[in-house]
């Protein structure tokens, strides 16, 4: 997965997040910033999770579903670029 | 101790779509109903549930009474079976002191089995068949008639039986509500109500007792009931006047708003909705001016039905799994739709997590089971992140549900009366395959493959 | 003499802060309430994030975003509590259509939360529904362009008949469209209809004079204040962008009688048009102030400071008379401000200034 983009994005602790780059903002939620500071810092999906289910009570299985979600959305934003087009492949 | 988990989300802001209420989330919770823990009525019956509440039920009755009361004393409820007829339902209102009032044979059968003597039936409705009628008059009920066809059947079924019927004829009429509901009964502004009467009269085979109409549903002006009040005491006086005829009572149909929102209707339904103070108010005005009232005192009718039992009743239903739609809402799949829950093609109904939830919320829609895309229980709405498995309750639900629900796909759920010592009460189990197929027949040739 | 504000120390909350094409009247109400000396804490509801008027310095001390009131009661009673749990609020002035119902309704749960309101009760704010004002008026001796209620497409057919064209096809809340045919009203009808819904009405237009006037009622058919205006500028939208105080006792005269009739209680609007043979005519009442209070104040009449101290349950005497003459134009300016306020209301969705 491509999360060039997320770099340069602006992030406060609120979930307000701005691009500077588009002029966009978005606001996400405490789960939503947790994972997306950690992805701009060149995490994958299985070291956020641990990471994760340190702070909240989450079983894996609830969380990759949400995650698979959460990546779509983002995708959805162009905030980041599946490579190969497959949502599996580009999520390791 | 570890947070609670919420799924993750992102939005764009833009002008318009950022209402949020940031780290806290104003959607209330409610973990029990009449006390009793939303968890163990679905562990008992399963999900999803229908649950009745005895003592709401009876409280709204009470309530109406009395702001009735206060207005004009002679009051009588009667219980409109087509917004719910079980017969455990029935009689509570029953026990608290209302008639029946049926809109067809099969309802007039249930209020018969309940042990509803006749001259305790009101019997409405426009299609009421020849065996339904000749029934009915024996037993001495009220037949409201709707039309002239029915108004000829009744006498010639008199006259065979050689009764003299109980009749009331319904009026329909303009009240300034939209939309006027005029297919039903004889016009008032017209005068073909009055010419109605003058037949019953000169055909000498019934005996009218009584004035009716029912303006509409879901009345949001509770000042149509006083231009309704008005014109039926009107009516009985020039009957009065012009033909010696004295009705018993005049029966103001039913029609009260719950406090549900209609679909279209940006405002909810509590901010909407009349109290029953302000209809009694309404009612209360036109009877008190009334030179007709004081002369005659006639007794009061009411046969309202959605506003006394829809906020008693609870849908208990849960999650099967949730996704996200390309329009960044959040959906949500319930195990109820619109086969058990047919209300919500035109509610808002109102979903209500039964667990507190931290954080932010976002828009969500609820789907229903079955295959169709008119399955939205409700149409989105700020809501936090659910989880497969969680249980919501869907209110306000006691109106016409389990007598409109659809046999379509899915079994239809248990319904459960909480009584008023905190029992919970089975009212009709979860339905089995036997009871959807089980008047079926398959012909001889086609009972192999 | 116009009410002092300098020695309330309370907090007050105004909704409605967007300003721009179609301006929303807090900005103006805060203005006016500050200018009568309050120094006290000043709130500002909101809805959204961009409403402009957050971005001002020195308008208001925290901003709060709403649920809106689709939302329901126990949304926005649990938001309210949510804020409660922030800051005392002692006054709230609300200043939108669809709101005031909302705070007429829960008067009495605000009012155990310490809130006060200076509204119309439930029956009185009902009577001035567009689809009421012609039967409750006219019998009353208060003319109202003829008016019918449309409820189906079909009735359009005898509209000229009724009322002729040109008329007006009206929305029950929002909008109104001049019809010169039935082909245009027909237009009109279905493209109100698909935003609104039914029912719709047609009204008669009555060629004339527009007037507009802000009042405050005291609840008991008299008026606290009353600032009648004649639009100077209007915009592609409708929208009054300048206006001048007049002085007309026949005009007057008639809006009293509105008010007595009503027994108004708190800020209203009303529209009306006096006909080229002099006689008024009701238009409409809108149960909050104007985005054009400002000249209330400016030419005399502090309205928005007397509406606080009555929602505060203190006498008021009637304001003095508006100065004549006394004119607005509306001037719209930009605010610079860093991304990062947008980010703390989005995100929080609150501000705290303050």
């Amino acid at each position: 997965m491509n999360t060039e983009k997320l770099s340069n994005l602006a992030m406060n602790d609120n979930g307000f997040i701005f691009d500077p780059e588009s002029g966009y903002s978005y606001t996400a939620n405490e789960t939503g910033i947790f994972i997306l500071k950690r992805m701009a810092a060149g995490m994958k999906q299985q070291e956020i999770f641990e990471q994760l289910s340190e702070v909240y009570d989450v079983s894996e299985d609830n969380f990759n579903s949400d995650y698979s979600h959460y990546m779509l959305m983002l995708e959805a934003l162009g905030l980041v670029a599946f490579e190969g087009g497959s949502l599996e492949s580009g999520s390791e | 101790m570890k947070k609670t988990y919420i799924a993750p989300n992102i939005e764009r802001n833009s002008a318009g779509n950022t209402n949020k209420y940031g780290a806290k989330s104003v959607v209330r919770y409610q973990d029990k109903i009449d006390g009793i823990p939303v968890k163990e009525i679905v562990e008992q019956f399963g999900s999803p549930v229908l649950v009745l509440s005895e003592s709401q039920i009876r409280r709204r009755h009470r309530r109406l009474m009395d702001a009735l009361q206060m207005h004009y004393p002679k009051v009588r409820l009667a219980w409109s079976y087509k917004t719910n007829y079980l017969g455990a339902v029935c009689n509570i209102f029953h026990q608290e002191g209302s008639c029946a009032e049926v809109v067809s044979g099969m309802e007039y059968a249930m209020a018969r089995r309940l042990g509803i003597p006749g001259n305790e039936i009101i019997f409405n409705g426009p299609g009421k068949k020849r065996h339904e009628l000749e029934l009915a008059i024996r037993e001495g009920a009220r037949i409201h008639i709707d039309h002239l066809d029915e108004l000829y059947l009744i006498e010639k079924i008199a006259q065979e039986l050689d009764l003299v019927p109980q009749v009331a004829i319904r009026v329909n009429m303009d009240t300034g509500i939209y939309p006027q509901w005029d297919r039903f009964g004889f016009n008032y502004e017209n005068g073909e109500a009055y010419r109605a009467i003058n037949r019953i009269v000169s055909g000498k085979a019934m005996k009218i007792v009584g004035l009716h109409a029912h303006i509409g549903t879901f009345i949001l002006d509770a000042q149509a009931y006083y231009y309704e009040a008005k014109a039926l005491l009107e009516l009985a006086q020039r009957m009065k006047d012009e033909l010696g005829i004295t009705v018993e009572y005049i029966d103001m149909g039913g029609g009260f708003a719950s406090q549900n929102t209609l679909l279209g209707s940006y405002a909810p339904g509590e901010f909407i909705s009349p109290s029953f103070d302000q209809y009694a108010e309404a009612i209360g005005a036109a009877f008190n001016e009334s030179h007709f009232v004081s002369q005659n005192l006639p007794k009061l009718i009411l046969e309202t039905g959605r506003a006394l039992i829809d906020e008693a009743g609870y849908l208990i239903s849960s999650v099967v799994g949730k996704k996200n739609l390309p329009s960044g809402e959040r959906a949500v799949i319930l195990d109820a739709g619109v086969n058990t829950t047919i209300t919500a093609w035109w509610y808002k109904l109102k979903v209500t997590p039964t667990r507190p939830f931290p954080g932010a919320y976002q828009n969500t829609i609820f789907y229903g089971p079955l295959c169709m895309n008119i399955d939205i229980m409700r149409p989105a709405v700020p809501f936090p992140d659910l989880q497969t498995g969680e249980p919501v309750l869907i209110t306000p639900t006691g109106a016409y549900n389990n007598t409109q629900w659809m046999q379509f796909i899915e079994y239809r759920p248990p319904v459960v009366l909480i009584s008023e010592t905190g029992k919970l009460e089975l009212l009709r189990p979860r339905e089995e395959l036997d009871d959807v197929i089980g008047r079926e027949m398959i012909p001889e040739h086609l009972r192999s493959q | 003499m116009n009410p002092d504000l300098s020695k309330l120390d309370i907090t007050i909350a105004v909704t409605g802060l967007k300003t721009g094409d179609n301006p929303q009247p807090g900005v103006p109400v805060i203005r006016s309430i500050r200018s009568a000396g309050f120094t006290g804490k000043m709130v500002g509801l909101v809805y959204d994030s961009l409403e402009s008027g957050i971005y001002l310095d020195d308008l208001v001390d925290q901003v709060y975003q709403m649920p809106y009131p689709s939302a329901g009661a126990d949304a926005f009673l649990n938001r309210l509590d949510q804020i409660l749990e922030r800051t005392q609020l002692d006054v709230i002035v609300p200043t939108l259509d669809s709101e005031v119902i909302l705070y007429i309704r829960l008067a009495e749960e605000l009012k155990r939360r310490g809130i006060h309101t200076f509204l119309p009760t439930e029956e009185c704010f009902l009577l001035r529904d567009k689809t009421k004002l012609e039967s409750f008026f006219v019998p009353q001796g208060v003319p109202v362009p003829k008016t019918v209620l449309l409820t189906s497409i079909s009735q359009l057919n005898t509209l000229h008949e009724e009322i002729g064209y040109p008329c007006f096809i009206k929305g029950r809340y929002y909008e109104a469209f001049k019809a010169g045919t039935w082909e245009e009203a027909v237009k009109h009808f279905y493209d109100i209809q698909s935003r609104w819904g039914l029912p719709l009405l047609a009204q008669q237009i009555v060629p004339g004079e527009e007037y507009n006037i802000v009042i405050v009622g005291d609840g008991e058919g008299g008026t606290i204040g009353m600032v009648p205006q004649k639009k100077l500028v209007i915009t592609d939208k409708g929208k009054g962008f300048g206006g001048v105080v007049v002085k007309s006792p026949s005009l007057e005269e008639f809006a009293r009688k509105i008010i007595s009739i009503l027994k108004w209680r708190g800020p209203c609007e009303l529209e009306i048009i006096r006909g080229y043979d002099g006689t008024h005519y009701l238009i409409e009442i809108n149960p909050r102030f104007p985005a054009w209070v400002r000249l209330a104040e400016g030419s005399g009449q502090n309205q928005p400071a007397a509406v606080v101290l009555k929602a505060l349950g203190q006498k008021v005497d009637e304001l003095p008379a508006c100065k004549t003459g006394t004119m607005f134009v509306r001037h719209a300016e930009d605010i610079i401000a860093d991304i990062s306020v947008m980010g703390e209301v989005s995100a929080k969705s609150e501000l705290i200034r303050r």
